[in-house]
């Protein structure tokens, strides 16, 4: 029934990135493990007049698609062709690329930057892509994953997630701080910082908003952090404990765990803090609930078996003790989370002393472990469904880790500095969410 | 003789609302304790038997196994001491802090301190202490008393703490 995916990890390939940015910005370091089968050959040619810029925006591509596990980039030896007319289609078919990124940059009169791109299909000598943008430098780095995004949706036909934002708690010494970053680790920004824990990040669906369980009055209360202006509203300070805050998919109502009805039962809240409406009443725990993408059940970790385990109910009709058991594997499944086709969920999975993450189809009931390393918790899905960010620790220091869904590819994103934990992957941009 | 202690009670009262903002006071603070003492019917008025080491009410940590929340019975008579020193003082209030070890999910584990500090509540209650006078809160695996990744730290860490407001 596992399906353990780590056997192969003799012919893991380690690949350290070197970030080519300021490290000022990088928050974080990167460090990818193995590789698809069927990894894209690419050769992506540094830009015309790129080496003026204060960011290179071909390095930030470069990143952003071996970071996918997608890709095998192959490096220009000879020539470096900036426009279509300059590529000597044999020299690159015989070096096995599929398809090429070139393109230009200029700086202009203004200090604005024009970037021009093309993506080349090297079989075809067609043009799959020619795009051009004119931003400031500070918002090259955005350039570049808009145009990896692309690049990645017209090579895999999946949704680009390079610009999207990730949330995670950087522990440092007595403080805690919420940060805010590109899905990369760059542009780290506190978004608010305590002496006093910090856990349980939740993205609402826009992106505008963050909710997260602060313990800063001495027990457990869920605020609302509003990212654009810094304003944060306690939205729920029952009397006990508040915690495990869930949004609903059109970001109205967020599910949360009070204990002020004895034990812990989830209930449902506007996202306002009003109209508070009770969803199971159980005498087990009931927690860490999450909404199916259509917004009609959740699932939630309960111990109402005898050991924790995942249970998925129905959010319409009065608070109820029936839900229906979803995992079987072990005594030990916790922080359930939907994929976003709605047939498929993650959760943490103990496995003797170890915790690793866990995929599971709602249909087959099939389960897979995705990682094997001994303590993972507080896993994510990217908004596409293909990576999932989590939390885990090495040498006794909390990092972030992603790893690929099918188990393929995974990632390490240390910080320089303390200890980071419970991150949350954001949804798409505003721009993309046409998907 | 009796006014002005009262008035200097109140004084002190007002002194710690004011401390209790600082976050969570560990090592608790002496005023607040110089007035409970006041306030206690059995003792001599210038001990404060929460903080008299030779007295039960001292004692303030109930340690529970791996997994387990139900409230051993070496710990029994130090709880019914509390439970009935805030029924003979109705005014006095306290929040249980359920603590848990480091290992599993956070939620969960806040789940599972909340359960053992519902059930100190509940000894509490039983014993005639009103519902009102007790809050029980969990830390889960937030803020470990012992910090250490072995079984030494997890059994300190698994651990409900009476905290008496103010405190």
């Amino acid at each position: 029934m596992w399906n353990s995916l780590h056997q192969s990890s003799g012919s893991i390939l380690v690949l350290i990135f070197c970030l080519f940015s300021s490290p000022l910005h990088a928050a974080l370091d990167i460090e990818i493990f193995g590789g698809g089968a069927s990894q894209i050959p690419i050769a992506i040619i540094p830009f015309a007049a790129e080496e003026r810029l204060a960011q290179s925006v071909t390095a930030v591509v470069r990143s952003d698609l071996q970071r996918s596990g997608l890709f095998r980039m192959v490096d220009s030896v000879s020539s470096i062709p900036h426009e279509p007319s300059e590529i000597i289609y044999p020299d690159w078919q015989m070096r096995g690329v599929n398809a090429m990124v070139i393109g230009a940059t200029r700086l202009l009169p203004n200090g604005q930057v024009e970037v021009r791109y093309r993506l080349m299909d090297i079989a075809k000598q067609q043009i799959l892509i020619s795009d051009m943008e004119t931003v400031s430098v500070k918002q090259l780095r955005a350039v570049a994953h808009r145009m990896a995004d692309s690049i990645y949706e017209k090579l895999t036909g999946d949704i680009g997630v390079f610009s999207t934002r990730i949330a995670y708690v950087a522990k440092q010494g007595e403080r805690y701080a919420l940060k805010v970053a590109d899905a990369d680790g760059f542009n780290a920004r506190t978004a608010i910082e305590y002496t006093e824990p910090i856990i349980s990040l939740a993205w609402s669906p826009d992106g505008t908003k963050i909710a997260y369980v602060s313990f800063e009055n001495k027990k457990p209360v869920i605020h609302v952090q509003t990212l654009s202006t810094g304003e944060r509203r306690a939205i729920a300070r029952f009397r006990g404990s508040n915690s495990a805050p869930a949004w609903s998919p059109d970001g109205k109502k967020i599910a949360i765990v009070l204990s002020k009805k004895g034990g812990s039962q989830i209930f449902l809240i506007n996202s306002d803090g009003s109209g508070l409406r009770r969803l199971t009443k159980s005498s087990s725990i009931d927690t860490e609930p999450n909404f199916s993408p259509d917004g009609k059940s959740i699932i939630f970790t309960s111990d109402r078996g005898g050991s924790p385990q995942i249970y998925r109910m129905a959010v319409a009709g009065s608070a109820s003790r029936v839900a229906e058991r979803l995992t079987f594997e072990g005594s030990y499944n916790v922080s359930p989370q939907y994929h976003h086709d709605g047939k498929n969920f993650i959760y943490i999975h103990r496995n003797d002393s170890q915790f690793n993450v866990a995929i599971q189809s709602l249909e087959t009931r099939q389960v897979q472990l995705l990682t094997d390393s001994a303590f993972d918790e507080s896993p994510s899905f990217a908004p596409n469904g293909k990576i999932i960010l989590y939390a885990t620790e090495i040498k006794g220091r909390g990092i972030l880790a992603a790893v690929s869904s099918d188990g393929r590819t995974r990632q390490e994103l240390s910080t320089q500095e303390g200890d980071i934990r419970e991150p949350a992957w954001g949804p798409l941009p505003k721009w993309r969410r046409k998907f | 003789m009796r006014k002005i202690l009262s008035i200097a009670l109140v004084v002190l009262l007002s002194a710690c609302a004011n401390k209790t903002i600082n976050p969570d006071g560990e090592e608790g603070n002496q005023a607040n304790k110089g007035n409970m003492s006041g306030e206690n019917t059995s003792g001599s008025p210038t001990v404060n038997p929460l903080v008299d080491p030779t007295n039960i009410l001292s004692k303030r940590s109930i340690y529970f196994e791996f997994d387990e929340y139900v409230v051993s019975d070496k710990y029994k008579s130090m709880v019914l001491s509390h439970a009935r020193h805030l029924r003979d003082n109705s005014n006095l209030n306290i929040r249980v802090q359920g603590n848990t070890d480091e290992r599993g999910s956070r939620e969960y584990n806040l789940a599972l301190g909340q359960r053992r500090a519902d059930s100190v509540k509940r000894v509490m209650t039983l014993a005639g202490t009103q519902d009102s006078q007790i809050e029980s809160v969990s830390y889960g695996e937030e803020k470990p008393r012992a910090v250490g990744h072995n079984e030494a730290s997890w059994t300190e860490n698994r651990r409900v703490d009476i905290r008496y407001q103010g405190e």
